[in-house]
């Protein structure tokens, strides 16, 4: 009697946090001060409303489409909700493994009712995508090196200029935005980029100019590895996500300066994982609605300098959560930061990363 | 002459109940061992049997494009001619349902593997095909005005090169060769990388196991030798590291040796070496060699320690006292006796070298990485699992051959794990 009492009592628990798990919302995202600031403007907001629901944060944003595939392969989906880069939602949409949406229904309109895909734009990039924020790559340079003789880089070519700057360099373990940089460096226009690209012989010019630093660089494959190493002197330079600089710079006091020019702009935004089970796809669509409005969005850039995707909140950004900053002129879309600049061309990359890829680890590896 | 059969109590033949009494034993052996052999068998056979055939497996052009396969069964790419009309009216429905499921950028990428731009072609593919009205004529013209590659010779010969369930190509993407028209070839100088890995991977494997053991035998000598109390202590020394999470002595050793790291200031504050000319111990070789050697220097100390602690140590007074200096009795009476620990020492490190991944991939940087970074690459980030199945096969392989080299010259009965 009392062990069968037992099993019940625990089948019975069991079948509760069954039940408790279904409210679990799980959020892929890119961790370190990125995630920090979701989960300041939209997570505990969102819970707060929500006292039943559980949101988990996963940091496996970089190898969103890899892992993707391979739960598509192996017909196990556990996440509820992706943030991924442009062309990541692009290759994602291509391939069925994100659910196409309709972003006025999935979205609120904007305050003064214009509908939510007039009020994107250009962020519309795919039937996919729910864009979030505009964000830019960018270098981060340190002020303190003696060996530059107070001389400091100006513009993006300095990186390879290793005469006048000498130390080591950090660049993304990826041929994106890497190869753009190279060729501009190389004196190929910025009209032309893709065109050259588009040849063997545009990558292997691209390639044969970061060879002239390959032996200064160090690889980062997360976009928190850069600020750590510029704040432990490690590089004198490297490349990584504004906001990451904006927090190295301004949060944590560091002797780091940006560098804007030739900034690559970038939409980043959220994907819905296909074949989500029906009631989790309620909860998903619960939480883009309340995470997209435009006084969330607007409360992103509390935290981090990444500029709303939404038209409607660009007027809302004011000041930082914790310093009180304007945070105005820290925005990639600010007039000041963009002298010269690029616009990823997700369509390009979406077509050719499997090659390029290819030829770029081979680089690495010889 | 009839040889007269035993017989037992019972009155049956002793050979018999004889055998029936063995064969109960073996049947309850294999019973209490059932559990385990079931559970090797479902969790660790399978899924690397599994995971190997993925190396040779192809039938993803099949399962894509089933029509196109069959219609260019009769083709001959020698031929120099383009496939008929049908062909491509095969190939226009084949990619309309492919789309339409969405598989067709899969199919891409894995023929990418085999030819550049075929993940492009496909992708553009998906895109263009809805642009086409079904039914309509001259399908062959219409499919080669939305993309030229349509109309070469090469994309169709690759198209039916990989028509078959099966395919080399993995392998020998493996070891830098490829299959292209004219048979097998090694691929471009600038593209051949795995081979080149596969012999750092040795080398680099040579050279911790070769430093573990060179900074494992006194200390293992020293452990052996020393009363068991004070062993006891040192003994903690090695098996806290041991106890300690890998990832944990991985960061500290970046800590240690980057450039603006412990070790290098300590040499600049020392006066060795000039600020401006730091050394760059780490995110190379170098480093992936300091870590990984203080990583898996317990593995050579604790075989090394067990039987240098079963040697007698009379042996060495005996010679000792027939006159022998302390050298030679070293040399040719304690050490021939240490050697078997050596082998379970050198085996254990040198295979468990082999396959490291997280330690190079934290601290090797470009040039030391191991080709087991290479697998984990395309395990979780490439997704090429075939490739990778087929470098883990050939990484298997080599394990092997090394192991069989060793018992060949070393032996492996003189392993002694204690």
């Amino acid at each position: 009697m009392k062990l069968r009492t037992v099993i019940m009592a625990s089948a019975a628990t069991v079948a509760m946090a069954g039940s408790a798990l279904a409210e679990d919302l799980t959020i892929v995202s890119w961790g370190g001060a990125y995630s920090a600031s979701q989960d300041n403007a939209y997570h505990q907001p969102f819970m707060a409303d929500h006292p039943d629901v559980t949101i988990i944060n996963d940091e496996s944003s970089n190898e969103a489409v890899a892992k993707l595939r391979a739960m598509d392969e192996t017909g196990n989906v556990t996440w509820d909700l992706v943030d991924v880069e442009g062309p990541d939602s692009q290759r994602l949409c291509d391939e069925g493994l994100a659910m196409e949406i309709d972003l006025n229904e999935w979205t609120k309109a904007a305050p003064d009712g214009t509908p939510a895909v007039e009020d994107f734009g250009d962020a519309v990039i795919n039937d996919c995508f729910i864009p979030q924020i505009v964000f830019s790559t960018t270098f981060g340079y340190r002020t303190d090196v003696a060996e530059w003789n107070g001389e400091e880089p100006t513009e993006l070519c300095d990186i390879f200029d290793t005469e006048t700057f000498p130390g080591k360099r950090a660049l993304e373990k990826r041929p994106k935005k890497n190869l753009e940089w190279a060729l501009i460096c190389d004196g190929v226009a910025k009209e032309d980029l893709y065109d050259v690209l588009s040849t063997p012989e545009g990558v292997e010019q691209a390639l044969a100019k970061l060879d002239t630093i390959k032996d200064d660089v160090i690889w980062w494959s997360a976009g928190a590895e850069t600020p750590q190493l510029l704040a432990d002197g490690e590089i004198v330079m490297g490349s990584t996500y504004n906001g990451r600089l904006f927090s190295v710079i301004a949060e944590q006091n560091q002797p780091v300066k940006m560098l804007w020019d030739w900034q690559v702009f970038d939409y980043d935004g959220w994907i819905v994982p296909a074949g989500l089970p029906e009631e989790d796809l309620d909860l998903v669509k619960e939480y883009i609605s309340f995470a997209t409005d435009t006084q969330r969005l607007a409360d992103q850039a509390k935290y981090i300098s990444y500029g709303p995707a939404r038209a409607s909140s660009q007027p809302l950004v004011g000041d930082h959560a914790e310093l009180g900053i304007p945070m105005g002129p820290h925005m990639p879309t600010n007039p000041d930061n963009m002298g010269n600049y690029l616009v990823n061309n997700i369509l390009w990359w979406a077509d050719h990363q499997d090659d390029v890829e290819q030829r770029f680890q081979a680089w690495l590896a010889q | 002459m009839a040889q007269e059969q035993i017989l037992t109590q019972e009155g049956k033949p002793l050979k018999q109940a004889l055998r029936r009494a063995l064969r109960r034993e073996k049947m309850r052996s294999i019973l209490l061992i059932a559990p385990l052999l079931a559970f090797v068998l479902v969790a660790f056979i399978a899924p690397i049997a599994d995971m190997l055939f993925r190396s040779v497996e192809n039938g993803i052009v099949a399962d894509t494009l089933p029509e196109t396969v069959v219609a260019l069964q009769d083709w001959d790419p020698s031929t120099g001619e383009l496939p008929d009309e049908a062909a491509y009216v095969a190939l226009y429905d084949d990619l309309t349902v492919a789309v339409e499921k969405k598989i067709h950028t899969r199919l891409g990428s894995r023929l990418n593997y085999e030819q550049s731009g075929m993940s492009s072609l496909f992708r553009k593919a998906g895109r263009t095909v809805r642009s086409i009205e079904p039914g309509s004529p001259d399908m062959k013209q219409q499919l080669i005005d939305s993309d030229a590659a349509w109309g070469n010779l090469d994309t169709w010969a690759l198209l039916k090169r990989y028509s078959g369930r099966y395919t080399p190509g993995y392998f020998l993407n493996a070891v830098d060769a490829e299959m292209n028209a004219d048979g097998i070839e090694m691929k471009p100088d600038n593209e051949r990388i795995y081979l080149y890995l596969f012999v750092r991977t040795l080398m680099l494997s040579l050279i911790i196991t070769f430093s573990c053991l060179v900074l494992g035998y006194p200390i293992s000598y020293l452990l052996a030798h020393l009363p068991l109390r004070k062993a006891n202590l040192l003994m903690v020394l090695v098996l806290l590291p041991f106890w300690t999470s890998l990832l944990v002595r991985t960061s500290a050793w970046k800590v240690l040796l980057q450039q603006q790291g412990v070790i290098n200031d300590l040499l600049v504050w020392a006066g060795i070496v000039d600020n401006t000319h730091r050394l760059v111990m780490i995110n190379n070789a170098t480093g992936t060699i300091i870590a990984m050697t203080h990583i898996l220097l317990p593995f050579m100390i604790l075989p090394l320690y067990s039987v240098m602690k079963t040697i007698s140590p009379t042996y060495v007074r005996a010679a000792r006292s027939l006159g022998a200096t302390s050298w030679t009795s070293f040399w040719r009476v304690y050490f021939p006796q240490s050697v078997p620990g050596i082998g379970a020492g050198a085996v254990l490190v040198f295979i468990l070298s082999i396959g490291y991944y997280i330690t190079p991939e934290l601290v090797g940087g470009t040039s030391g990485i191991f080709i087991s970074n290479r697998i984990a690459y395309h395990i979780s980030s490439s997704l090429n699992w075939g490739l990778a199945a087929a470098l883990g096969t050939l990484l298997l392989v080599v394990v092997l051959f090394m192991f069989v080299l060793y018992d060949r010259i070393v032996g492996i009965d003189n392993v002694k794990l204690g």
